[in-house]
Protein backbone atom coordinates (compact mmCIF):
# COMPACT_ATOMS: atom_id res chain seq x y z
CA UNK A 1 0.00 0.00 0.00
CA UNK A 2 1.35 3.50 -1.31
CA UNK A 3 0.22 6.17 0.72
CA UNK A 4 1.41 9.78 -0.26
CA UNK A 5 0.78 13.42 -0.79
CA UNK A 6 -0.33 14.30 -3.79
CA UNK A 7 -2.03 17.83 -5.73
CA UNK A 8 -5.16 17.25 -7.62
CA UNK A 9 -3.60 17.92 -10.65
CA UNK A 10 -1.01 15.49 -9.91
CA UNK A 11 -3.15 13.09 -9.45
CA UNK A 12 -5.13 13.75 -12.83
CA UNK A 13 -1.85 12.55 -14.24
CA UNK A 14 -0.69 9.93 -12.68
CA UNK A 15 -4.15 8.31 -12.93
CA UNK A 16 -4.09 9.28 -16.80
CA UNK A 17 -0.73 7.34 -16.98
CA UNK A 18 -2.10 4.57 -15.12
CA UNK A 19 -4.91 4.04 -17.65
CA UNK A 20 -2.51 4.11 -20.29
CA UNK A 21 -2.47 7.28 -21.21
CA UNK A 22 0.48 8.06 -24.50
CA UNK A 23 -0.47 11.33 -25.80
CA UNK A 24 -1.36 15.11 -24.17
CA UNK A 25 -1.63 18.09 -26.41
CA UNK A 26 -2.33 21.15 -24.60
CA UNK A 27 -1.86 25.37 -24.39
CA UNK A 28 -1.17 25.69 -20.59
CA UNK A 29 -4.00 28.11 -18.96
CA UNK A 30 -4.15 28.40 -14.80
CA UNK A 31 -5.56 26.60 -12.87
CA UNK A 32 -4.69 23.20 -15.30
CA UNK A 33 -0.76 24.07 -16.08
CA UNK A 34 0.53 21.55 -13.69
CA UNK A 35 -1.77 18.60 -15.57
CA UNK A 36 1.01 19.89 -18.33
CA UNK A 37 3.88 20.21 -16.46
CA UNK A 38 3.63 16.90 -15.08
CA UNK A 39 2.59 15.43 -18.63
CA UNK A 40 5.88 16.85 -20.45
CA UNK A 41 7.86 15.27 -17.64
CA UNK A 42 6.35 11.72 -17.59
CA UNK A 43 5.56 10.86 -21.11
CA UNK A 44 8.45 10.22 -22.52
CA UNK A 45 9.65 7.86 -19.74
CA UNK A 46 6.78 5.50 -20.64
CA UNK A 47 7.54 5.84 -24.46
CA UNK A 48 4.57 8.57 -25.29
CA UNK A 49 4.42 11.90 -26.34
CA UNK A 50 3.61 15.53 -24.92
CA UNK A 51 3.25 18.39 -27.45
CA UNK A 52 2.44 22.51 -26.73
CA UNK A 53 -0.10 23.22 -29.50
CA UNK A 54 -0.26 27.05 -30.40
CA UNK A 55 -3.99 27.32 -29.20
CA UNK A 56 -6.74 25.14 -27.88
CA UNK A 57 -8.44 24.39 -30.42
CA UNK A 58 -5.34 22.85 -31.71
CA UNK A 59 -4.67 20.88 -29.36
CA UNK A 60 -7.81 19.45 -29.06
CA UNK A 61 -7.49 18.38 -32.85
CA UNK A 62 -4.27 16.92 -31.87
CA UNK A 63 -5.66 14.83 -29.15
CA UNK A 64 -8.20 13.50 -31.50
CA UNK A 65 -5.69 12.69 -34.35
CA UNK A 66 -3.24 10.79 -31.61
CA UNK A 67 -6.39 8.89 -30.56
CA UNK A 68 -7.02 7.77 -34.40
CA UNK A 69 -4.00 6.29 -34.35
CA UNK A 70 -4.69 4.09 -31.36
CA UNK A 71 -2.91 6.30 -28.59
CA UNK A 72 -4.69 6.69 -25.31
CA UNK A 73 -4.97 10.75 -25.17
CA UNK A 74 -5.78 13.44 -23.13
CA UNK A 75 -5.74 17.62 -22.67
CA UNK A 76 -6.02 20.06 -20.10
CA UNK A 77 -7.39 23.39 -19.98
CA UNK A 78 -9.57 25.81 -18.30
CA UNK A 79 -13.12 27.66 -19.25
CA UNK A 80 -11.49 30.14 -21.09
CA UNK A 81 -9.58 27.02 -23.65
CA UNK A 82 -12.35 24.95 -22.80
CA UNK A 83 -14.82 27.60 -24.82
CA UNK A 84 -12.05 27.20 -27.56
CA UNK A 85 -12.27 23.50 -28.22
CA UNK A 86 -15.61 23.26 -28.77
CA UNK A 87 -15.83 23.09 -32.13
CA UNK A 88 -13.48 19.70 -32.05
CA UNK A 89 -14.91 18.61 -29.37
CA UNK A 90 -18.03 18.25 -31.58
CA UNK A 91 -16.03 16.58 -34.16
CA UNK A 92 -14.89 14.15 -31.69
CA UNK A 93 -18.40 13.08 -30.55
CA UNK A 94 -19.67 12.86 -34.26
CA UNK A 95 -16.56 10.85 -35.27
CA UNK A 96 -16.43 8.70 -32.38
CA UNK A 97 -13.22 8.97 -30.70
CA UNK A 98 -12.08 8.07 -27.31
CA UNK A 99 -10.16 10.98 -25.45
CA UNK A 100 -10.35 12.45 -22.64
CA UNK A 101 -10.84 16.40 -22.00
CA UNK A 102 -9.81 18.29 -18.01
CA UNK A 103 -11.49 21.37 -17.03
CA UNK A 104 -10.09 22.63 -13.99
CA UNK A 105 -12.58 25.44 -13.93
CA UNK A 106 -11.85 28.94 -13.09
CA UNK A 107 -14.63 32.26 -12.83
CA UNK A 108 -15.84 33.39 -16.24
CA UNK A 109 -17.41 34.70 -18.64
CA UNK A 110 -13.97 35.39 -20.55
CA UNK A 111 -10.84 35.41 -19.04
CA UNK A 112 -13.00 35.75 -15.99
CA UNK A 113 -11.13 35.11 -12.67
CA UNK A 114 -7.86 33.76 -13.49
CA UNK A 115 -6.94 32.43 -9.95
CA UNK A 116 -10.24 31.60 -8.27
CA UNK A 117 -12.47 28.89 -7.92
CA UNK A 118 -15.76 28.40 -9.53
CA UNK A 119 -18.21 25.71 -10.87
CA UNK A 120 -19.44 27.91 -14.01
CA UNK A 121 -18.94 24.99 -16.64
CA UNK A 122 -21.88 22.76 -15.46
CA UNK A 123 -23.99 23.77 -18.91
CA UNK A 124 -21.22 24.29 -21.27
CA UNK A 125 -19.81 20.85 -20.23
CA UNK A 126 -23.44 19.80 -21.47
CA UNK A 127 -23.81 21.72 -24.40
CA UNK A 128 -20.85 23.79 -25.18
CA UNK A 129 -20.45 22.47 -28.78
CA UNK A 130 -23.57 22.63 -30.66
CA UNK A 131 -25.55 20.07 -32.29
CA UNK A 132 -27.76 17.23 -30.70
CA UNK A 133 -25.47 15.10 -28.50
CA UNK A 134 -24.96 13.03 -24.91
CA UNK A 135 -22.16 14.15 -23.01
CA UNK A 136 -20.30 11.89 -20.03
CA UNK A 137 -18.91 14.46 -17.60
CA UNK A 138 -17.41 13.37 -14.25
CA UNK A 139 -16.75 15.65 -11.13
CA UNK A 140 -14.66 14.15 -8.46
CA UNK A 141 -14.32 16.02 -5.07
CA UNK A 142 -10.71 14.49 -3.69
CA UNK A 143 -7.40 13.93 -4.81
CA UNK A 144 -8.07 10.20 -4.83
CA UNK A 145 -11.41 10.81 -6.44
CA UNK A 146 -9.51 12.93 -9.38
CA UNK A 147 -6.94 9.75 -9.52
CA UNK A 148 -10.04 7.21 -10.05
CA UNK A 149 -11.96 9.61 -11.99
CA UNK A 150 -9.62 10.01 -14.61
CA UNK A 151 -8.97 6.64 -14.91
CA UNK A 152 -12.66 6.12 -15.27
CA UNK A 153 -13.00 9.47 -17.99
CA UNK A 154 -10.62 6.96 -19.98
CA UNK A 155 -12.36 3.99 -19.58
CA UNK A 156 -15.85 5.37 -20.75
CA UNK A 157 -13.93 7.02 -23.47
CA UNK A 158 -12.74 3.91 -25.05
CA UNK A 159 -15.69 1.95 -23.82
CA UNK A 160 -18.72 4.28 -25.76
CA UNK A 161 -16.27 6.12 -28.43
CA UNK A 162 -16.23 9.59 -27.12
CA UNK A 163 -14.72 12.63 -25.62
CA UNK A 164 -15.15 12.32 -22.01
CA UNK A 165 -15.29 15.45 -19.75
CA UNK A 166 -13.71 15.50 -16.79
CA UNK A 167 -14.44 18.80 -14.69
CA UNK A 168 -12.32 19.78 -11.35
CA UNK A 169 -12.58 22.32 -9.17
CA UNK A 170 -9.32 25.04 -8.68
CA UNK A 171 -9.52 23.77 -5.09
CA UNK A 172 -8.99 20.13 -5.39
CA UNK A 173 -6.65 20.66 -8.51
CA UNK A 174 -4.27 22.41 -6.65
CA UNK A 175 -4.43 21.09 -2.93
CA UNK A 176 -2.39 18.68 -2.03
CA UNK A 177 -4.06 15.18 0.16
CA UNK A 178 -3.15 12.20 1.46
CA UNK A 179 -4.01 9.01 -1.30
CA UNK A 180 -3.85 5.70 -1.41
CA UNK A 181 -2.70 4.54 -4.31
CA UNK A 182 -4.76 1.40 -5.61
CA UNK A 183 -3.23 -1.98 -6.42
CA UNK A 184 -3.49 -3.48 -9.95
CA UNK A 185 -6.27 -5.66 -8.62
CA UNK A 186 -8.21 -2.62 -7.26
CA UNK A 187 -8.81 -0.64 -10.92
CA UNK A 188 -9.58 -1.84 -14.45
CA UNK A 189 -8.79 -0.66 -17.55
CA UNK A 190 -10.76 -0.81 -20.48
CA UNK A 191 -9.44 -0.70 -24.22
CA UNK A 192 -11.29 0.10 -27.14
CA UNK A 193 -12.47 -3.01 -29.33
CA UNK A 194 -10.26 -3.22 -32.52
CA UNK A 195 -11.75 -4.54 -35.30
CA UNK A 196 -10.79 -8.85 -36.47
CA UNK A 197 -11.87 -8.36 -39.87
CA UNK A 198 -9.87 -7.97 -42.91
CA UNK A 199 -9.19 -4.50 -43.89
CA UNK A 200 -11.19 -5.05 -46.61
CA UNK A 201 -14.22 -6.10 -44.86
CA UNK A 202 -14.06 -3.34 -42.25
CA UNK A 203 -16.60 -0.66 -41.97
CA UNK A 204 -15.75 1.82 -40.11
CA UNK A 205 -18.97 3.09 -38.47
CA UNK A 206 -20.49 -0.11 -38.68
CA UNK A 207 -22.17 -1.57 -35.24
CA UNK A 208 -22.11 -5.37 -34.72
CA UNK A 209 -24.70 -7.30 -32.94
CA UNK A 210 -24.55 -7.32 -29.25
CA UNK A 211 -22.22 -4.00 -29.56
CA UNK A 212 -22.12 -0.38 -28.32
CA UNK A 213 -20.18 1.05 -30.95
CA UNK A 214 -18.42 0.35 -33.68
CA UNK A 215 -14.95 -1.81 -33.62
CA UNK A 216 -12.38 1.06 -34.09
CA UNK A 217 -8.94 -0.05 -36.36
CA UNK A 218 -5.53 2.20 -35.72
CA UNK A 219 -4.48 4.69 -38.30
CA UNK A 220 -1.37 3.29 -39.79
CA UNK A 221 -2.18 -0.40 -39.56
CA UNK A 222 -3.44 -0.97 -43.14
CA UNK A 223 -7.31 -0.26 -42.42
CA UNK A 224 -8.01 2.41 -44.69
CA UNK A 225 -11.53 4.73 -43.57
CA UNK A 226 -12.89 8.19 -43.40
CA UNK A 227 -13.21 10.47 -40.75
CA UNK A 228 -15.44 13.83 -40.83
CA UNK A 229 -17.36 15.72 -39.31
CA UNK A 230 -20.44 15.29 -41.46
CA UNK A 231 -23.17 12.79 -40.95
CA UNK A 232 -22.13 10.10 -42.38
CA UNK A 233 -22.93 6.04 -43.21
CA UNK A 234 -21.48 2.83 -41.55
CA UNK A 235 -18.46 3.30 -44.12
CA UNK A 236 -17.72 6.87 -43.10
CA UNK A 237 -18.52 8.73 -46.01
CA UNK A 238 -20.71 11.93 -46.52
CA UNK A 239 -24.25 10.65 -46.30
CA UNK A 240 -26.94 13.49 -45.91
CA UNK A 241 -30.47 13.82 -44.43
CA UNK A 242 -31.64 10.50 -44.83
CA UNK A 243 -28.61 9.30 -42.59
CA UNK A 244 -28.84 11.71 -39.67
CA UNK A 245 -31.34 10.36 -37.60
CA UNK A 246 -30.68 7.38 -37.22
CA UNK A 247 -26.92 8.42 -36.77
CA UNK A 248 -27.64 10.86 -34.29
CA UNK A 249 -29.96 8.69 -32.55
CA UNK A 250 -27.42 6.39 -31.60
CA UNK A 251 -24.67 8.39 -30.51
CA UNK A 252 -27.41 9.72 -28.26
CA UNK A 253 -28.99 6.57 -27.23
CA UNK A 254 -25.42 4.85 -26.85
CA UNK A 255 -24.84 7.25 -23.76
CA UNK A 256 -28.46 7.62 -22.38
CA UNK A 257 -29.26 3.46 -22.72
CA UNK A 258 -26.27 2.89 -20.84
CA UNK A 259 -26.71 5.35 -17.87
CA UNK A 260 -27.26 2.89 -15.47
CA UNK A 261 -23.34 1.73 -16.11
CA UNK A 262 -21.91 5.16 -16.66
CA UNK A 263 -23.77 7.38 -13.22
CA UNK A 264 -21.93 6.95 -10.43
CA UNK A 265 -23.10 9.20 -7.21
CA UNK A 266 -22.98 8.90 -3.49
CA UNK A 267 -25.16 9.70 -0.90
CA UNK A 268 -25.14 10.64 2.39
CA UNK A 269 -27.24 10.60 5.62
CA UNK A 270 -29.99 10.85 3.63
CA UNK A 271 -32.39 7.38 4.67
CA UNK A 272 -34.34 10.06 7.36
CA UNK A 273 -33.32 13.04 5.67
CA UNK A 274 -35.99 15.94 5.61
CA UNK A 275 -34.23 18.43 3.45
CA UNK A 276 -31.38 17.02 0.69
CA UNK A 277 -28.37 18.84 -0.64
CA UNK A 278 -27.86 18.88 -3.57
CA UNK A 279 -23.75 19.39 -4.35
CA UNK A 280 -20.43 18.48 -6.35
CA UNK A 281 -16.65 18.91 -6.14
CA UNK A 282 -15.44 20.91 -3.27
CA UNK A 283 -19.01 22.02 -2.58
CA UNK A 284 -19.85 18.84 -1.70
CA UNK A 285 -17.13 18.70 1.05
CA UNK A 286 -18.52 22.05 2.38
CA UNK A 287 -21.55 20.30 2.59
CA UNK A 288 -20.73 17.22 4.09
CA UNK A 289 -18.95 19.40 6.63
CA UNK A 290 -22.18 21.48 6.91
CA UNK A 291 -24.58 17.93 7.59
CA UNK A 292 -22.03 17.13 10.50
CA UNK A 293 -23.04 19.99 12.16
CA UNK A 294 -26.74 20.02 11.85
CA UNK A 295 -26.90 16.21 12.86
CA UNK A 296 -25.40 17.24 15.54
CA UNK A 297 -28.66 19.84 16.09
CA UNK A 298 -30.84 16.99 15.49
CA UNK A 299 -31.60 18.39 11.37
CA UNK A 300 -32.39 15.70 9.48
CA UNK A 301 -30.27 16.88 6.62
CA UNK A 302 -28.35 14.46 3.94
CA UNK A 303 -26.25 14.73 0.70
CA UNK A 304 -27.34 13.71 -2.94
CA UNK A 305 -23.88 13.86 -5.21
CA UNK A 306 -23.68 13.10 -8.00
CA UNK A 307 -20.07 11.99 -9.58
CA UNK A 308 -21.02 11.50 -13.21
CA UNK A 309 -22.96 14.77 -13.32
CA UNK A 310 -23.70 14.23 -17.42
CA UNK A 311 -25.72 12.35 -17.84
CA UNK A 312 -27.67 13.32 -14.63
CA UNK A 313 -28.29 10.45 -12.70
CA UNK A 314 -32.62 11.00 -13.49
CA UNK A 315 -33.66 7.99 -11.38
CA UNK A 316 -31.59 8.31 -8.45
CA UNK A 317 -33.03 12.13 -8.11
CA UNK A 318 -36.41 11.61 -8.69
CA UNK A 319 -36.45 8.88 -6.15
CA UNK A 320 -35.20 11.53 -3.90
CA UNK A 321 -37.94 13.66 -5.02
CA UNK A 322 -40.17 11.97 -3.84
CA UNK A 323 -39.39 11.22 -0.18
CA UNK A 324 -37.76 14.76 0.50
CA UNK A 325 -39.24 17.89 1.61
CA UNK A 326 -36.71 20.21 0.24
CA UNK A 327 -33.97 19.96 -2.14
CA UNK A 328 -31.75 22.74 -2.16
CA UNK A 329 -28.92 22.60 -4.83
CA UNK A 330 -25.42 24.27 -3.72
CA UNK A 331 -22.98 25.18 -6.23
CA UNK A 332 -20.47 28.08 -7.04
CA UNK A 333 -22.51 29.20 -9.64
CA UNK A 334 -25.69 31.33 -10.53
CA UNK A 335 -27.97 28.05 -10.56
CA UNK A 336 -26.83 26.00 -13.52
CA UNK A 337 -27.38 22.53 -11.94
CA UNK A 338 -30.23 23.91 -10.06
CA UNK A 339 -32.07 23.67 -13.72
CA UNK A 340 -30.84 19.84 -14.40
CA UNK A 341 -32.43 19.28 -10.60
CA UNK A 342 -35.53 21.37 -11.08
CA UNK A 343 -36.49 19.09 -14.49
CA UNK A 344 -36.15 16.41 -12.50
CA UNK A 345 -37.29 16.34 -9.42
CA UNK A 346 -39.32 19.99 -9.09
CA UNK A 347 -42.45 18.09 -9.54
CA UNK A 348 -42.21 16.06 -6.59
CA UNK A 349 -40.57 18.25 -4.36
CA UNK A 350 -39.57 21.89 -4.14
CA UNK A 351 -36.29 22.79 -5.64
CA UNK A 352 -34.08 25.68 -4.31
CA UNK A 353 -30.95 27.14 -4.92
CA UNK A 354 -27.95 28.84 -3.39
CA UNK A 355 -24.74 30.20 -4.99
CA UNK A 356 -22.46 32.45 -5.23
CA UNK A 357 -20.12 34.07 -8.00
CA UNK A 358 -17.14 35.96 -6.00
CA UNK A 359 -14.21 33.45 -6.65
CA UNK A 360 -14.51 31.97 -3.26
CA UNK A 361 -15.58 28.55 -2.23
CA UNK A 362 -19.15 28.29 -0.10
CA UNK A 363 -18.08 27.91 3.59
CA UNK A 364 -19.87 25.04 5.59
CA UNK A 365 -21.00 27.95 7.83
CA UNK A 366 -23.27 29.58 4.84
CA UNK A 367 -24.81 25.77 4.13
CA UNK A 368 -26.01 25.66 7.57
CA UNK A 369 -27.69 28.97 7.56
CA UNK A 370 -29.19 28.32 4.25
CA UNK A 371 -30.73 24.65 6.05
CA UNK A 372 -31.75 26.50 8.87
CA UNK A 373 -33.61 29.21 7.16
CA UNK A 374 -35.40 26.52 5.21
CA UNK A 375 -36.23 24.39 8.48
CA UNK A 376 -37.36 27.32 10.44
CA UNK A 377 -38.64 30.14 8.47
CA UNK B 1 -10.06 14.68 18.62
CA UNK B 2 -6.83 16.18 17.05
CA UNK B 3 -7.83 18.82 14.60
CA UNK B 4 -5.80 21.98 13.64
CA UNK B 5 -5.73 24.26 11.35
CA UNK B 6 -2.22 26.35 10.64
CA UNK B 7 -1.57 28.88 8.64
CA UNK B 8 2.14 29.68 7.71
CA UNK B 9 2.35 33.49 6.44
CA UNK B 10 5.31 35.09 5.32
CA UNK B 11 6.04 36.95 1.96
CA UNK B 12 7.07 35.18 -1.25
CA UNK B 13 9.95 33.39 -1.30
CA UNK B 14 10.21 32.40 2.44
CA UNK B 15 9.47 28.96 1.59
CA UNK B 16 6.26 28.78 3.42
CA UNK B 17 4.50 26.23 1.09
CA UNK B 18 7.57 24.10 1.42
CA UNK B 19 6.63 23.81 4.74
CA UNK B 20 3.65 23.50 4.77
CA UNK B 21 4.18 20.42 2.27
CA UNK B 22 7.07 19.45 4.61
CA UNK B 23 4.55 19.40 7.97
CA UNK B 24 1.64 17.48 6.06
CA UNK B 25 4.01 14.88 4.76
CA UNK B 26 5.08 14.18 8.67
CA UNK B 27 1.27 13.84 9.63
CA UNK B 28 1.11 11.46 6.85
CA UNK B 29 4.10 9.29 7.98
CA UNK B 30 2.58 9.80 11.65
CA UNK B 31 -0.55 8.34 10.77
CA UNK B 32 -3.04 11.30 10.45
CA UNK B 33 -4.48 12.79 7.78
CA UNK B 34 -3.40 16.18 6.10
CA UNK B 35 -4.50 18.95 3.55
CA UNK B 36 -2.08 21.61 2.54
CA UNK B 37 -3.31 24.88 0.48
CA UNK B 38 -2.24 27.81 -0.66
CA UNK B 39 -4.03 30.38 -2.14
CA UNK B 40 -2.57 31.76 -5.56
CA UNK B 41 -3.03 35.20 -7.37
CA UNK B 42 -2.19 38.75 -7.17
CA UNK B 43 -1.11 38.41 -3.23
CA UNK B 44 1.09 35.42 -4.13
CA UNK B 45 3.31 37.95 -5.31
CA UNK B 46 4.80 39.95 -3.28
CA UNK B 47 2.99 41.57 0.06
CA UNK B 48 1.82 39.02 2.43
CA UNK B 49 1.72 35.01 1.20
CA UNK B 50 0.42 32.16 3.47
CA UNK B 51 0.01 28.28 3.22
CA UNK B 52 -2.42 26.40 4.81
CA UNK B 53 -1.85 22.82 6.56
CA UNK B 54 -5.17 21.13 8.49
CA UNK B 55 -3.57 18.22 10.08
CA UNK B 56 -6.49 15.80 11.47
CA UNK B 57 -7.18 12.34 12.87
CA UNK B 58 -10.24 11.94 10.81
CA UNK B 59 -11.55 12.83 7.36
CA UNK B 60 -10.74 16.37 6.54
CA UNK B 61 -14.07 17.56 4.40
CA UNK B 62 -14.09 21.44 4.48
CA UNK B 63 -10.66 21.87 2.99
CA UNK B 64 -9.77 25.35 3.50
CA UNK B 65 -8.46 27.18 6.91
CA UNK B 66 -11.06 29.47 8.19
CA UNK B 67 -9.88 30.60 11.88
CA UNK B 68 -6.33 28.68 12.62
CA UNK B 69 -5.23 27.44 15.88
CA UNK B 70 -1.74 28.29 14.96
CA UNK B 71 -0.57 31.14 12.98
CA UNK B 72 3.31 31.87 12.05
CA UNK B 73 3.55 34.89 10.86
CA UNK B 74 7.48 35.61 9.87
CA UNK B 75 6.72 39.74 8.24
CA UNK B 76 4.73 42.58 10.05
CA UNK B 77 2.91 42.50 6.75
CA UNK B 78 1.58 39.18 7.03
CA UNK B 79 0.65 39.47 11.02
CA UNK B 80 -1.20 42.39 10.55
CA UNK B 81 -2.70 40.55 7.56
CA UNK B 82 -4.04 37.38 9.05
CA UNK B 83 -3.94 38.25 12.98
CA UNK B 84 -7.79 38.31 13.39
CA UNK B 85 -8.50 34.46 11.63
CA UNK B 86 -6.64 33.01 14.62
CA UNK B 87 -9.03 31.44 17.33
CA UNK B 88 -9.47 32.70 20.75
CA UNK B 89 -7.02 30.50 22.78
CA UNK B 90 -4.50 29.99 19.58
CA UNK B 91 -0.94 30.36 19.24
CA UNK B 92 0.88 33.17 17.76
CA UNK B 93 4.52 32.53 16.57
CA UNK B 94 6.18 35.59 15.33
CA UNK B 95 9.25 36.65 14.47
CA UNK B 96 11.80 38.74 16.75
CA UNK B 97 10.86 41.79 13.74
CA UNK B 98 7.67 41.77 14.14
CA UNK B 99 5.50 43.90 16.61
CA UNK B 100 4.06 41.84 19.85
CA UNK B 101 0.21 42.65 19.21
CA UNK B 102 -2.11 43.81 21.65
CA UNK B 103 -4.29 40.44 22.35
CA UNK B 104 -4.61 38.79 25.43
CA UNK B 105 -6.35 36.06 24.24
CA UNK B 106 -3.79 34.24 22.89
CA UNK B 107 -0.27 32.52 23.26
CA UNK B 108 2.28 34.43 21.64
CA UNK B 109 5.82 33.18 20.93
CA UNK B 110 8.38 35.97 19.75
CA UNK B 111 11.38 33.90 18.42
CA UNK B 112 14.22 35.13 16.54
CA UNK B 113 13.95 32.54 13.58
CA UNK B 114 14.90 34.80 10.25
CA UNK B 115 18.27 35.54 12.36
CA UNK B 116 18.75 32.06 12.95
CA UNK B 117 18.50 31.28 9.77
CA UNK B 118 20.77 34.09 8.43
CA UNK B 119 23.26 34.87 10.75
CA UNK B 120 23.46 31.39 12.48
CA UNK B 121 23.26 28.94 9.86
CA UNK B 122 24.15 31.97 7.07
CA UNK B 123 21.48 30.59 4.68
CA UNK B 124 18.09 32.80 4.63
CA UNK B 125 16.26 30.25 2.71
CA UNK B 126 16.40 27.90 5.75
CA UNK B 127 13.70 29.73 7.31
CA UNK B 128 11.38 27.98 6.76
CA UNK B 129 12.75 25.00 7.92
CA UNK B 130 13.91 26.85 11.18
CA UNK B 131 9.87 27.71 11.24
CA UNK B 132 8.89 24.19 11.54
CA UNK B 133 11.17 23.11 14.05
CA UNK B 134 9.96 26.16 16.46
CA UNK B 135 5.98 25.46 15.69
CA UNK B 136 6.86 21.17 16.36
CA UNK B 137 8.22 22.12 19.67
CA UNK B 138 5.84 24.21 20.76
CA UNK B 139 2.32 22.28 19.51
CA UNK B 140 3.75 18.56 19.03
CA UNK B 141 1.77 18.04 16.27
CA UNK B 142 3.70 15.31 14.56
CA UNK B 143 6.78 13.24 15.58
CA UNK B 144 10.17 14.47 15.45
CA UNK B 145 11.27 10.97 13.03
CA UNK B 146 8.32 11.75 10.38
CA UNK B 147 9.42 15.56 10.88
CA UNK B 148 12.82 15.42 10.18
CA UNK B 149 12.43 12.60 7.16
CA UNK B 150 9.69 14.36 5.92
CA UNK B 151 12.38 17.63 5.61
CA UNK B 152 14.84 15.52 4.12
CA UNK B 153 12.33 14.17 1.90
CA UNK B 154 11.49 17.34 0.79
CA UNK B 155 14.18 19.46 0.55
CA UNK B 156 16.81 20.37 -2.71
CA UNK B 157 18.79 17.41 -2.86
CA UNK B 158 22.35 18.58 -1.22
CA UNK B 159 20.95 20.67 1.38
CA UNK B 160 19.52 18.25 3.86
CA UNK B 161 22.18 18.17 6.48
CA UNK B 162 21.88 22.24 6.47
CA UNK B 163 17.83 21.74 6.55
CA UNK B 164 18.42 19.86 9.55
CA UNK B 165 20.48 21.86 11.27
CA UNK B 166 18.07 24.55 10.71
CA UNK B 167 15.41 22.39 12.06
CA UNK B 168 17.33 21.64 15.04
CA UNK B 169 17.93 25.20 15.56
CA UNK B 170 14.52 25.86 15.75
CA UNK B 171 14.06 22.89 18.34
CA UNK B 172 16.54 25.12 20.07
CA UNK B 173 14.87 28.17 20.68
CA UNK B 174 11.95 26.46 22.60
CA UNK B 175 13.04 25.82 25.92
Amino acid sequence: MTIRLMQGNEACVEGALRAGMKFYAGYPITPSTEIAEISAIELPKVGGKFIQMEDEISSMGAVIGASLTGLKSMTATSGPGFSLKQENLGYGIISEVPCVVVNVQRGGPSTGLPTSPAQGDIMQAKWGTHGDHATIALYPNSVREIYDMTIRAFNLSEKYRTPVILLLDEIIGHMRERIEIPEDDEIEIIDRKKPTCSPDEYKAYEVKEGDIVPEMADFGTGYRYHVTGLVHDETGFPAGATKAEALIRRLIDKIEDNKDDICTYEEYMLDDADIAIVAFGCTSRSAKSAIKSLRGEGYKVGMFRPITIWPSPEKQLEKLSKRVKRIIVVEMNDGQYFLEVDRIAGKNTLVEKYGRLNGEIIPPHEIISVVKEAYNG
Amino acid sequence: MKYKELRLSGSGGQGLITGGIILAVAALQDGLNAIQSQSYGPEARGGASKAEVIISEEDIDYPKVEKSDILLSLTQLSCDKYLCDLKAGGTLIIDESVETPDRDDITIYKLPILDTATNKLKKSMVANIVALGVINKITNLVSEESLEQAVIERVPKGTEELNKSALYEGYGLIN
